[in-house]
């Protein structure tokens, strides 16, 4: 059966399809009907995508994590509300630009800690609290800091897992002698991260 | 377990389809707030989601709700005018005499041919949304076209 006038018509309603959801948004933020709020931001390292739960930053990746992947991940391992909000990530994004500008050598961000477990979530806090800007650590002293010095290649594995990758800085572990070891945003970004840190601007 | 998606696809997904639906039947003016009570509802019961094989039919049917919710409620307000329309529908938007038509049929037509012309739902899920059965909800798009096609034609 073909199309009919009538029926061409019905569908052809001219309405703007775009509603305006700023509103909605308000409303459901107000509700508490955000369980992970999401931005992007674009970064010397590349876009960036950044969420929060209401307890805190819960994740930081990088664009070669692939968006889509990750956003399915916080919506199976947290809650399926996730929504693009950029407003609740201004204070992150802020940090961030300063961060990249040289301005800042620590994050004041509340974390939440829910995407690591075990052993890794220990690695990864003590990496957080004692390995400053500018320093670096090797794989086998973070194992040793974290309370066991034969696991560095746990180590690795809780840094190939980082969720929250630049503000817990796995980009400051190194191998034994200096070599750069692995990264999740790709060597060239710990690269220019650490050179950064090192106060060497001239590629920035 | 259902994994669900983030619910950030399923609004880029559908939203724009979802807020045509809302307004081609209640009007430019309430068709926005009917949109976004829609879109609360269904965030407000998101998580609890058995079934993720129609998230499009889902929202539609929320949607399709809070507009029956709307019509109800204009009907019960006294509306002081001599000349009223058989519904307090305002005039859908600018091309929408044809949904202005639309908005006058019973419930169930006036549901049946926006799920299947906005929303472009099987009549599966048209007769899930409205309550009745798939040969009901033929019924009720057939039975609404026909109505139009005298309206439009009387004119």
């Amino acid at each position: 059966m073909t199309t009919e006038p009538l029926e061409r018509a019905l569908r052809a309603t001219t309405t703007d399809p775009s509603p305006d959801l700023a509103a909605a948004l308000a409303r459901a933020e107000a509700e508490g009907l955000v369980d992970v709020a999401y931005a992007t931001t674009d970064s010397p390292v590349g876009p960036l995508l950044v969420a929060t739960t209401a307890a805190g930053l819960v994740r930081l990746a990088f664009a070669r994590d692939g968006a889509d992947a990750v956003l399915d991940e916080l919506s199976s391992r947290i809650a399926p509300r996730v929504l693009e909000d950029p407003a609740r990530l201004d204070g992150v994004r802020r940090e961030l630009d300063e961060y990249f500008e040289g301005r800042r050598d620590h994050f004041d961000l509340a974390l939440d800690w829910r995407l690591s477990a075990g052993f890794r979530r220990t690695v990864l806090e003590r990496l957080h609290g004692e390995v400053p800007y500018g320093q670096t650590v090797s794989y086998l002293q973070l194992a040793t800091l974290a309370g066991n010095p034969k696991a560095s290649r746990a180590v690795g594995t809780a840094m190939a897992t980082n969720p929250i990758a630049i503000v817990v800085p796995c980009h400051r572990v190194l191998r034994t002698g200096g070599q750069l070891g692995g990264y999740g945003g790709g060597l060239p970004a710990k690269v220019r991260l650490l050179e950064l840190e090192n106060g060497d601007q001239a590629l920035f | 377990m259902v994994k669900l998606p983030p619910f950030q696809r399923l609004l880029d997904a559908h939203g724009g389809d979802l807020h045509r639906f809302c307004v081609a039947q209640v009007g430019p003016h309430h068709g926005p707030d009917c949109f976004q009570e829609s879109l609360l509802a269904a965030l407000r019961a998101y998580p609890s989601v058995q079934d993720d094989r129609n998230l499009r039919g889902w929202l539609f049917t929320i949607a399709h709700r809070k507009v029956l919710d709307h019509h109800r409620a204009t009907a019960r307000r006294p509306v002081p005018v001599l000349d009223l329309p058989e519904r307090g529908v305002e005039p859908a938007s600018s091309d929408g005499d044809l949904w202005a038509h639309v908005g006058r049929l019973p419930d169930k037509q006036r549901g049946a041919i926006a799920l299947r012309y906005l929303g472009d739902l099987p009549y599966a899920d048209i007769g899930a949304a409205l309550g009745c059965s798939e040969a009901a909800a033929r019924q009720n798009v057939r039975a609404g076209l026909a109505a139009l096609r005298q309206e439009v034609t009387s004119r």
